[in-house]
């Protein structure tokens, strides 16, 4: 099947709305799982991981909720497509690097995705909009426990789920979140932030994973440890320190708009101004200058902005969706000129930022009900 | 919590490097952070030479002089240092020892807490019971209290056969 075809297109992915999302853009749930008397794909020559791929790729295209779904396998995929899913979370940047006996499985509304042979012999994730950890766990645990009826899975009464990495051992689960936090980090209060949460046995990260920097003002948080503590428990656990997370962002950002106004709709305006005129823009850049239009459209600078607008073109502006649009090959320099097109053209109809009279600002801003 | 290099600054980088099988925690202040380049994720091989020491040694102890070798998937202690990752599900029996320290400085604990298929459940559950029988039957030797001894082993006799028959009832 075609990837193109089958993938939904970001205007529309972007509309989906969840608890907090203003600051929460996604909530995953991701279980790592391999199965009894196979190699684990690290260490699997290439006969037996086609071997797995060929048993477990049937057993997850029967489960119900993956009716009409898309399979590929990483050596037929394209680095462009891979690339795609990549920008869109649907894969890892190591699955992406995988070839022959790696594959995924993807239903159709991609809130649910199968790695075939990426670390582990399955890695499954579910993916929901907003803060919705307890329904992204239940959406996974249901495949998972659907799936453990046709797959012998490699578990320990002692040690739980067995995994190629000891850093997954036990219950297999990595729980995360997206988060957008411009207001923290124009109050320079991010890193004190990072800090206390990695003491809390969180990690952070950018936007990609492991490694990645946090463009666009955008964190990962996620469980580091797997195992002595229940899926409850760690969701559980994640899920307070997300909700103290959402109540320090808005609180830096209304303390920022009371105490620093002009602080605030400098940086907006700076990024609305380059983002509609520039004629040459990296994705860095411009991940960077949507966080604070994003920001803006939070604090109600921008009325005919609907922010699904900027989440789409958090999308569309990346390297590998751009490439996408155009039939020929394009360089770098290219394609900042072709992402400058794009965003005058989009941002065209919305005028700059609207300051609050100086009255009206006093009072500070009012946190929008979720 | 100071600077694991100067000693005098509050440490504000926290890294913790897996790297084959050593497992290193270092705390650094940001400027000797910056100094050692640890701002750059790409750098972590510094942290090998840093703190070279605890779940190495223990590994290496435990592994003997020739290391170990999984008898299933073929995987050695070498290939572990240098993947960081294990061979297949076997290498967790084959490296029980050397992986002891090294889950427990990683982890929140040692023993599974959590979710069980259920296909496993029952033999989850006899397992557990096979357990206890066991350590029952040591303490009546131990006590020389042979009657019981006998109605122990008994009972460890059937659970087993449960256990072996609920293995290979498994799905393939």
């Amino acid at each position: 099947m075609n990837l193109d075809a089958f993938l939904i297109p970001p205007a529309e992915t972007a509309r989906r709305r969840g608890p907090h999302d203003r600051i929460v853009m996604s909530s995953r749930v991701r279980l790592a799982r391999n199965i009894r008397k196979a190699a684990f794909p690290g260490w699997a020559k290439k006969a037996e991981r086609l071997r797995v791929l060929e048993l477990i790729q049937p057993a997850i295209a029967a489960l119900p909720e993956m009716a009409d779904a898309f399979f590929g396998t990483m050596d037929r995929l394209s680095a462009l497509d891979k690339q795609i899913l990549v920008e869109r979370h649907l894969i890892s940047r190591e699955h992406a690097a995988r070839n022959a006996g790696s594959g995924l499985v993807l239903n159709r509304p991609e809130t649910l995705s199968f790695m075939i042979n990426e670390e582990d012999h399955v890695r499954m994730q579910a993916l929901s909009p907003g803060l919705q950890l307890h329904q992204a766990w239940a959406i996974i645990n249901g495949a998972d426990s659907a799936l453990e009826k046709k797959l012998d899975y490699a578990f320990s009464p002692e040690l739980g789920y067995l995994t190629a990495c000891p850093t997954n051992l036990g219950t297999g689960i990595r729980v995360s979140a997206m988060l957008h936090l411009p207001g923290l980090v124009l109050a320079e209060q991010i890193n004190p932030i990072i800090q206390s949460v990695s003491k809390l046995g969180l990690t952070v990260r950018g936007l990609y994973g492991e490694g990645t920097e946090a463009s666009g003002n955008i964190f990962q948080v996620s469980n580091q440890m797997t195992l002595g503590e229940s899926e409850a428990a760690i969701i559980q656990r994640l899920e307070k320190v997300l909700n103290q997370l959402i109540e320090h962002e808005e609180n830096a950002r209304a303390s920022l708009l009371e105490r620093k106004p002009k602080l605030v709709y400098n940086h907006v305006g700076r990024a609305y101004g380059i983002l509609a005129n520039a004629h040459s823009i990296s994705s860095k850049e411009t991940m960077n200058l949507l966080s604070l239009m994003r920001l803006g459209s939070d604090a109600g600078l921008f009325p005919e902005l609907d922010r699904a607008l900027v989440d789409e073109l958090f999308i569309l502006t990346q390297p590998a969706h751009l490439q996408k649009q155009h039939s020929e090959k394009l360089s770098t320099e290219e394609r900042d000129l072709l992402r400058a097109d794009m965003l005058r053209e989009r941002l065209r109809l919305i005028s700059r930022p609207v300051i609050p009279p100086p009255a009206a600002a006093e009072g500070g801003l009012d946190k929008p009900a979720d | 919590m100071l600077c694991s290099i100067c000693q005098k600054k509050e440490a504000t980088v926290f890294l913790t490097n897996i790297a084959g099988d050593k497992m290193q925690k270092v705390n650094l202040c940001e400027e000797c952070a910056k100094a050692k380049g640890m701002d750059d994720p790409t750098g972590f091989s510094f942290a090998d030479k840093l703190l070279g020491l605890g779940a190495t040694q223990e590994i290496e102890q435990a592994g003997g002089e020739k290391g170990l070798r999984c008898p299933v998937c073929g995987f050695t202690q070498s290939d572990f240092r240098k993947a960081g990752r294990l061979g297949c599900p076997e290498c967790y029996e084959t490296f029980a020892e050397p992986l002891k320290a090294v889950l427990q400085t990683m982890h929140k604990g040692t023993r599974h807490v959590g979710k069980v298929p259920e296909t496993q459940r029952q033999g989850h559950n006899l397992a557990a019971e096979l357990k206890q029988l066991q350590q029952k039957l040591a303490k009546a030797i131990e006590l020389e209290n042979f009657e019981e001894a006998a109605v122990l082993r008994d009972e460890i006799k059937q659970v087993t056969a449960r256990l072996s028959q609920h293995a290979a009832e498994r799905p393939v």
